[in-house]
This record gives structure tokens, sequence and C-alpha cells, in this order.
């Protein structure tokens, strides 16, 4: 007996059902009081002065506050709908869009003309916003399940788009640009000093720390001590550790020829290199051990049975198998070092951390996220890209 | 050929086989037969050196296996396991592939022997050569790792519980293509089992392990009719010896002339079914046919008589 069952995928869902987003009301409750009940701006007569903030309607002219209020008005009780995810996704960008503009308007709207000691930031009530609209944008777009190509083109879009932003001047009047504008000539250095450090730790750990692994897997005792040993590392406070790192890189320096042509020394990029890289060996290795030992029992046995050698059942059945778990441990130190080598900026090591830690002793926050926007952007984007990596590398094994 | 002598092993203290001497003949079937922890499982393992004996000596066509690297050793033999042991990130092809590409046979040679493979176990090569092992049911999953142990034409093929996984039908299908399969290559088999009635039904020889121990090396038949210690017969089951052993036995030479009313049995057809439906239907004779042709008929007696002690 045959019959025609209805197919619950067949019918493509309605844009907009009746009832309401939980996760989505959340977002959209919290864009609506940010805008509604928190200050959006602070303007101050210079850069250390006491601010005044300003409310969404106070701080713009009144055409782009009607504009403003308008898309988040219609933004946010769309994220609180069961919409389609298309249209979350077309929500949340709008809002962010939005969002991107008024911090400009804002700035332009509150700067006298020639005023060049004038300050203008985004206050509570933005800064709320941006990430509500923020995560209700990537909370859509996670659930249109895009692929590994899609992930890394809207990733290069949404660069592209900041850098026409940045480039066309549109956010000059804003305070942390203001900053910008008196380091010009060293935030780039700074940029390239930061990613270097993270990425030439994360990969010589990648480089030390699977084979070191490979290694020590088949012997219990070693695997142990190894992972034992990593363990205690990653728990020493990073500043700690670039305390303890002083006295014996000093010491290299001063003694070993050579070294200190090569920069080694008690500060500066050399101490910051040393402790990115310890830090960044035990999830890498952990990773390796952990993805090795999940090879499943009878693949490793058949791999021996049919009469690979040792080399080639590493090469050719354990370590492919083992990539999806090592690119995730590569992935979370590399986004983690990013974070930690603004600490390079305190020993001398340079990178990003030398605006935060400036701003701080100068107490000027406009400088402080000088630093930590591009550090929290470039984390963001190595997380994208590398997830994008792996997922692309799993897509394979699941391939029909 | 297959030879085993005193060959003992033990994990530390504990042995797990002890001093088992076997041999099998070219060509033949031997099953290995136990319950779990009977060794049977290392005894196999030791013929390719995934296991090495802790004494004795094992030869393969004549050669003690220690004279050859282990891993050229095993590029020789088949080796198949249960749960298949299929390589995930590789599709049936490059699996099937393995031992061929390991011992360097040209893209072509390796590909058209992987087609005539997946032809041989009755998978559409066009529709199976890039799949993931993933995208497969049990029973092909089964017959691909069949498949990949057989690629290189090895002389000889180990087998740990190939068709443990499998569902009671699937698995009766996959037993009947590996005895036309043997046929076809004349492939030495050693295969370990649990399954008693899997060990009657594809053994030449039965080799019955108990505690590492070999208890008895027999035919299907000779066991049957002459269990070495409680312990086989335990495995038998004991009770229903005689249709075991009718099972066993076909009714071609029970022919005699003569005429028997009603539908006729091919020839081929085991004692056991043959009796079974002359209960069945009633009839004190059945007419035997092969390829349609009446070639006389069979009693129930004749039958009957197939079921006492030898």
């Amino acid at each position: 007996m045959t019959w025609i069952r209805p197919d619950p995928g067949g019918r493509p869902p309605g844009l907009i059902r009746s009832g309401v987003d939980p996760l989505g009301s959340v977002f959209a409750a919290f864009i609506a009081l940010s805008v509604l009940a928190l200050p959006l701006m602070t303007a101050r007569p210079n850069r250390i002065a006491e601010g005044t903030s300003l409310m969404a309607w106070s701080a713009l002219p009144s055409g782009h506050a009607l504009a403003l209020g308008g898309v988040l008005g219609l933004a946010a009780p769309l994220l609180a709908l069961r919409v389609a995810p298309r249209l979350r996704v077309a929500a949340g960008a709008a809002a962010l869009l939005l969002l991107c503009l008024t911090a400009g308007w804002a700035a332009d709207h509150l700067t006298a003309p020639g005023d060049r000691y004038a300050r203008v930031s985004p206050d509570a009530g933005w800064w709320l916003a941006f990430v509500s609209a923020g995560l209700a944008l990537g909370d859509g777009l996670a659930r249109l399940r895009p692929g590994p190509g899609v992930r890394i083109a809207l990733l290069a879009a949404g660069a592209l788009l900041t850098g026409l932003a940045l480039g066309s001047g549109f956010w000059d009047q804003l305070s942390v640009l203001r900053e910008y504008a008196s380091r010009s000539d060293t935030f780039g250095r700074e940029v390239r000093t930061h990613a270097g450090l993270a990425l030439s730790s994360v990969a010589a750990a990648t480089a030390i720390g699977i084979p070191a692994a490979i290694l020590a897997r088949p012997v219990p005792a070693l695997r142990t001590a190894l992972l034992a040993v990593l363990n205690v590392v990653q728990t020493i406070p990073s500043m700690a550790l670039f305390g303890m790192l002083i006295a014996p890189l000093a010491w290299i320096g001063r003694t070993v020829p050579g070294a200190a042509g090569l920069g080694i020394a008690g500060i500066g990029a050399a101490p910051a290199f040393v402790a990115l890289f310890a830090y960044a060996l035990l999830p890498v290795a952990a990773a390796t051990v952990a993805g090795l030992e999940a090879v499943p029992g009878p693949v490793r046995d058949a791999a021996r049975g049919v009469g690979m050698t040792g080399r080639q059942c590493l090469f050719q059945v354990e370590l492919p198998l083992a990539r999806p778990a090592i690119l995730t441990g590569v992935r979370i130190v590399l986004v983690q070092n990013i974070g930690l080598a603004v600490i390079a900026g305190l020993v001398g090591g340079g990178g990003l951390g030398v605006f935060v830690f400036q701003g701080i002793s100068q107490n000027a926050g406009d400088l402080v996220l000088l630093g930590a926007l591009p550090t929290v952007a470039l984390a963001g984007a190595a997380a994208i890209l590398l997830d994008a990596v792996i997922d692309a590398s799993r897509l394979r094994e699941q391939r029909p | 050929m297959i030879e085993l002598a005193q060959v003992s092993r033990s994990f530390g203290a504990r042995p797990v086989v002890t001093d088992v001497s076997l041999r099998v003949a070219t060509g033949a079937i031997l099953t290995v037969v136990g319950t779990s922890g009977s060794g049977k499982t290392t005894l196999l393992r030791m013929i390719n050196r995934l296991v090495e004996p802790s004494t004795g000596t094992i030869r393969v066509a004549g050669r003690d296996v220690r004279s050859v690297a282990p891993h050229v050793l095993r590029r020789g033999i088949g080796y198949a396991i249960q749960g298949h042991g299929l390589f995930p990130h590789r599709t049936v092809a490059e699996n099937i592939g393995t031992v061929p590409h390991l011992l360097g046979w040209d893209r072509r040679r390796i590909a058209a022997r992987v087609d005539e493979l997946l032809g041989l176990f009755r998978l559409d090569p066009a529709l199976y050569r890039d799949r993931l092992p993933g995208a497969l049911s049990g029973g092909e999953q089964q017959r691909i790792g069949v498949a990949r142990a057989l690629a290189a034409e090895p002389p000889i093929l180990l087998m740990d519980e190939p068709f443990g996984a499998l569902d009671p039908i699937i698995r009766g299908r996959a037993q009947e293509d590996l005895l036309a399969i043997q046929r076809r290559y004349g492939t030495t088999i050693v295969l370990v089992t649990h399954d008693m009635d899997e060990a009657l039904r594809l053994g030449d020889r039965i080799a019955v392990m108990d505690a590492g121990r070999l208890v008895q090396e027999a035919s299907p038949a000779a066991l049957i009719g002459a269990p070495a210690t409680d312990f086989v017969r335990l495995l038998l089951g004991g009770r229903d010896r005689a249709f075991q052993l009718m099972a066993l036995r076909v009714v071609d030479e029970l022919v005699e002339p003569g005429a028997a009313p009603g539908e006729p049995i091919p020839v081929g057809t085991s004692v056991r079914a043959a009796l079974a439906e002359s209960l069945w239907s009633r009839r004190a004779a059945l007419p035997v046919s092969r390829d349609g042709v009446i070639l006389g008929r069979v009693t129930r007696a004749a039958l009957e008589a197939e079921g006492a002690e030898p």
C-alpha cells in the first residue's frame, strides 16, 4: 500500500509566522531599550575633559534621528517575531548599518566646524545596541547555515565595507579616529607586530606541539607528563609568565653570543613571543592527542592489518582523521593569542597593546579603544576564517 | 598453506594462547570457534604478525613469517575484521585499492580491479566507487571490507568475526558470497567466529578454542559426530546433533530410481531441508530434479538415516 505523506520539509515556511522568537525578542528588547533609555553618544570639549551624555534625539539632527528610529523601529519587531532567517539577517544587518551611520552623523552633528579638540564617542546606548544588532545578525546567519565559502565571502564583504567607510573619512570626527589621526604613523606597524606575534607564536607552537604530541602519544607515561607540564604552564597568569621570562631571557641575551643580535633580551618581542608560544603549546598538543585518540580502533587495526607501515598509518589514516580536531585546537590558540598579544605592549614587545596601555595610563578611553577594537576585529576574523577552513575539511567526509 | 607449530602467547603473566599446533591446507577454509577470551582472535592475529607469538613458529607457504618484514607480510595476506575498519575519509574505491596502492600497482590496474571486485559483490561500480563509507549500509560496508581484503588477490585471507555485526538475512548472503569467492579464487581462509552454526556452515575444518588451548580440530561431520570435550558439546548445542549433521549433507547421493508425487526438490538441497519438506507435505518420498529434469526420488527413510550417529 502506498500513500502520500505530507512532507514536512517540502512546503516553504512563510516569511513571517505567528508567535514570538525567544532569542530574537531579547535582542529586540535590548536594541529598543538601549536606544530609548540609554545615552547614545558622549560629547567632550577635549580629550580628557568630563563628557556630556546625549540621548539619541539630542545627539542627531532630527531627520537622521527619525531615520534611526524608523529603521530600528522596523527591525526590532521583526527580530522579535518568528520570521524567516533571511528576514532576520536583513533586519539585523539594517540595524547594524544604521548604527554605524549614526555614529558618523552624530560626530559630524556634535562637532563644531573646525573644532579640533572636541571629542565625540559612542556611549553605552550605542554600544549595547551595536552588540545586540551584531548578535542578532550572527544568530540569523547561523540559522541560514551558510557554507564555508559563503562565510568567508561575508567576512570579506564586511571587511571591505568597513575599509571603505574608514577610507572615505565618514567617521573621521569620531574620537577613536582622532586618536588614530595623531598615531597614524605607528598604527600600521603595531598592527603588523601584533598579528606577527600572534601568528608566529601559533605557527611555532603548531610546528612543535603536533610532532611532540605524535611522538609522546604512544608512550602513556610520556604523554601524561607532557600534558601535565603544559597544563601547569597554562595556569600561570600571563603577566606572571612575562615577569618570569625577563630574568632568563635577559641572561641569554647577555651571555649567548649572537642572541642579542636576534633581539633576545629581557624585555621586548622575545619574552612576548616565548610566553605566547608557551600558552599555545598545550591546546595544540592536547588537541593532537585527542584527535589521534579518537581514531576508531578498528580503523587503526585495519590500517596495520592491510600492511601500512607506522608512517603510512600516521600520515594516510590517523592524521587525516585527526585533522579537524587539530585545526580546532589551532583555531582556539590563534584567537586566544591575538587577544593575549595585547600584553606584549606591557613588556616593550609592541603590538596593539601599546595603545591600550598608553590609553590606560593617560586615562584616555578612546586610545584604549584604538588598541582594543582592531584586536577584537582580528580575533573575530581569525575565528570565522579558521572555522570555515575546519568545516571545509570536514565536508569531504560527509559528502554523500 | 599455513602451519602453526607449538605456538603460545601470553600478555604479561596471563597466557592467552597455549601450545597450539595447526595446519590449514591450501584452498581450505578453517573456522576457529570459541567463546570470547578463548584466544581465537589472538591466534588469528599472530598469523599476520599483528601479535607476535611468545614461543613457537608460524609458517605461511613454507616460510617462517618472522623472516619477512611485518608490513610486507601483511600486504600478501587479506585481513577483514568485524566492524569492517574502513577508512572513513577515503572513498569506496580508495578503500578497496589500499593494498594495490601500497604495492605500487599503476592507477588503471587498480581502477579495473576495484570495479571487478565491486561487481563481484553485486555493487554497481558507477554508483559506489566514489561514495564514502559513512554513506553505506552495514551490509555494504562489510562487503567493501571483504573486497578490500581481497583486492591484491592474496592467497590467504584472515577474517575476524567478519559477519558479526550483520542481521541474519544479510549475514546468510554474505556467507554465500564468501563461499562463492573462495571457490573462484581458491583462497585459503582462516575465519574466527563465536557462532558454531557459522563455523559449521563455512568451515572445511573447524578448530575449537577454549581458554587459549586448541580442544579439537576436525571436519564438521567429525566434530558433530564425536565432540572431543564437554565444551565442544556445549558449543554445538548438544541436543539436535542429528539435524546439524543433516544440514551439512546434501541429498545428491541419496537419489534412487523411482517416481514420487508432488513438486521436485533440486539437487544440492540439504538433507535437513529435504526432510523438513517431506514431513511438511506428508510425502514419504520426494522427486529430485537437476535443471528441471527429474533424476529420481529420495525417500524419507534414506533422509532419516543421515541423522544417525556416524
